[in-house]
């Protein structure tokens, strides 16, 4: 265990409800589109939701929603109760891309959310703990760009966790990882989760994926976007992906996305 | 081959002494008050064989006289050749083109003059010139990078004040300072700000707006984003505003010296010029080279210090 959580935030808390979202872009033609339309989920405090679906289901808008980078037209979206309006230390993003801040070396990397937040001082001692638990303890030293994908990846990890965030956004972060590194981070992430009890939400193409590492796979379609279906994993952990229950629930979610007999996501094969 | 090339430099120097002691000097060039020229070889010739010997106990210096061993060697017989066409045939106008002798004489004994008085006073306008421009270049490329109202209002200043070259303000900056100094100051700063206002807004417009919403979300308000995140990742971008503003500010500076400012290296040039004082104005214009060139030797290193993060990023 790394740290404690902070204060009252810690414990039980890392509830999401999602009530009744609504959101539209407007395209370049000037024409909106309607991405969320009422959209309703809830996310227990401390549990692993993986959010599948075809690219444009508003998966990545739901995230952001959360994250507060962008606001819902109407609806709200409630963290234990309060209500999201901005972003903030209390709800991490992870990216697909690590975007580890180039000019800092790994440390300082870590470092800037408690740098940000004026509370280094304090708790510097954790940026060192957080490096050990990201395997990255050597590298303090490294710029981002003399770093592998999936330790750049765990280092995003890393500085995000340094923040004891109640909940852990993760957009597709392992979508540009190799199999095998992205088999390891699976893990890695499941090893993270374990220790913090952090809320995680996360977004993946990968139908192996979002079984292997949720404890319930949310399906989404698009135009505009509704949860197809929730399908809990009763799996023990660590889970086997030759499992035939494991094997059952990916035909399941295969089945669920090919509805009306269109391959819609040509990028799920293993 | 490699023990032979060290030897090219040394071997140079050698050929211009024997040119320059064998030979005699023309009539037509006044006679310089020592024989600097064969001291300055003389002195070349000890550098580099202490230099040899010392890069036999160390292999970095012998690494370097070896790769610098054919350039070197060339300087040296530029030299003893402006020899020959100078001073021993007069094959150019001596009026125009002095012999070495007294270019290197100039520097010898005018040097408490020229350095200590013209390049110092120099000096001081540059970097008073130099550091306001790049302060008044970074506060307004930060706001106009950060606020839209300050673009709003800034913006068409920039675009209208920018582009006007800075000396063509002289006419106006005579008359409207109290002193040529504060005269120079205001333009070299003007030379300056301009693209460093330019390089800075415009880094910081292209920053990746997902390292601004990393921040965001790992709790980085304001300042801190702007502090932390926008002006590192805009520093590339700085720095070469900072580079354009360093050349264009040597520039401004030896305009407004030959034109208002009655003092430093420039105006000394103007001076011997007019004097028809053709070695002090060689000697003159060595002393400005060196100058800009240690500066700008500087100012690379402390680019590199700067964004050794872009190393292995970009090629250099």
């Amino acid at each position: 265990m790394v740290g404690k959580p902070e204060g009252a935030a810690g414990g039980g808390a890392g509830r999401i409800s999602v009530r009744g979202v609504r959101k539209s872009f407007v395209q370049n033609d000037g024409s909106p589109v309607r991405v969320l339309a009422g959209l309703d989920l809830e996310i227990g405090a401390g549990e692993f939701v993986s959010l599948i679906g075809p690219s444009g289901c508003g998966k990545s808008t739901l995230l952001r929603l959360i994250a507060g980078l962008i606001q819902a037209e109407s609806g709200t979206i409630l963290l234990d109760g309060r209500e999201i309006s901005e972003p903030d230390s209390e709800r991490g993003l992870v990216f697909q891309n690590p975007l580890l801040f180039p000019w800092l070396n790994l440390y300082d990397n870590v470092a800037f959310g408690l740098r940000a937040r004026k509370v280094y001082r304090e708790r510097r001692s954790e940026v060192g703990e957080f490096l050990r638990l990201a395997g990255l303890e050597k590298f303090a030293g490294s710029y981002p760009h003399q770093l592998s994908g999936g330790m750049a990846q765990r280092a995003a990890l890393a500085r995000a966790l340094v923040n004891h965030p109640r909940v852990l956004l993760l957009d597709e972060p392992l979508g540009a990882l190799d199999a095998f590194t992205r088999m390891n981070m699976q893990d890695e992430i499941i090893r993270f989760w374990r220790e913090r009890g952090t809320t995680m939400l996360m977004v993946t193409h990968d139908v192996d994926e979002a079984i292997y590492l949720a404890d319930r796979v949310v399906v989404m379609s698009p135009g505009p976007a509704r949860i197809e279906t929730i399908l809990p994993v009763p799996l023990a952990r660590p889970r086997a992906r030759s499992h035939p229950e494991f094997l059952q629930l990916r035909a399941g979610i295969l089945k669920i996305l090919h509805f009306g007999g269109q391959v819609r996501e040509p990028s799920y094969q293993i | 081959m490699g023990k032979l090339k060290v030897w090219r430099p040394p071997a140079a120097i050698l050929a211009a002494l024997a040119l320059e002691l064998g030979l005699e000097n023309s009539s037509r060039h006044p006679p310089s008050r020592h024989p600097f020229f064969l001291y300055g070889l003389a002195l070349s010739a000890a550098f580099f064989l202490l230099a040899s010997l010392a890069g036999r106990w160390r292999p970095g210096i012998g690494a370097r006289l070896e790769e610098k061993a054919n350039f070197n060697a060339a300087v040296y017989a530029f030299l003893g050749l402006l020899n020959l066409a100078t001073n021993k045939f007069a094959l150019l106008p001596p009026l125009f083109f002095p012999s070495p002798d007294r270019i290197l004489g100039v520097l010898v004994l005018d040097y408490p003059y020229i350095l200590g008085e013209c390049l110092a006073s120099s000096a001081k306008l540059l970097f008073t010139g130099f550091l306001a421009g790049t302060l008044a270049g970074l506060v307004t490329g930060i706001a106009v990078g950060f606020s839209k109202r300050a673009a709003y209002w800034v913006n068409p200043a920039i675009r209208l004040i920018g582009p006007i070259p800075p000396t063509a303000w002289i006419p106006l900056v005579l008359v409207a300072f109290p002193t040529t100094f504060l005269g120079g100051v205001f333009l070299i700063a003007l030379s300056v700000w301009f693209p460093v206002t330019v390089m800075t807004s415009s880094g910081i417009a292209n920053v990746q707006n997902a390292y601004f919403e990393v921040s965001r979300t790992l709790g980085a308000r304001r300042n801190h984003q702007i502090f932390h995140v926008g002006i590192p990742a805009a520093m590339p971008f700085i720095f070469i505003g900072l580079f354009s503003g360093t050349c264009s500010s040597f520039i401004t500076l030896m305009t407004a010296e030959m034109i208002g400012v009655k003092n430093g290296i420039g105006w000394y040039i103007n001076w011997q010029r007019e004097m028809l004082s053709y070695a002090n104005v060689y000697a003159g214009l060595l002393v400005i080279a060196l100058s800009f060139y240690l500066l700008v030797t500087l100012f690379f290193k402390l680019r590199d210090r700067v964004l050794v993060w872009q190393r292995g990023v970009i090629k250099w």
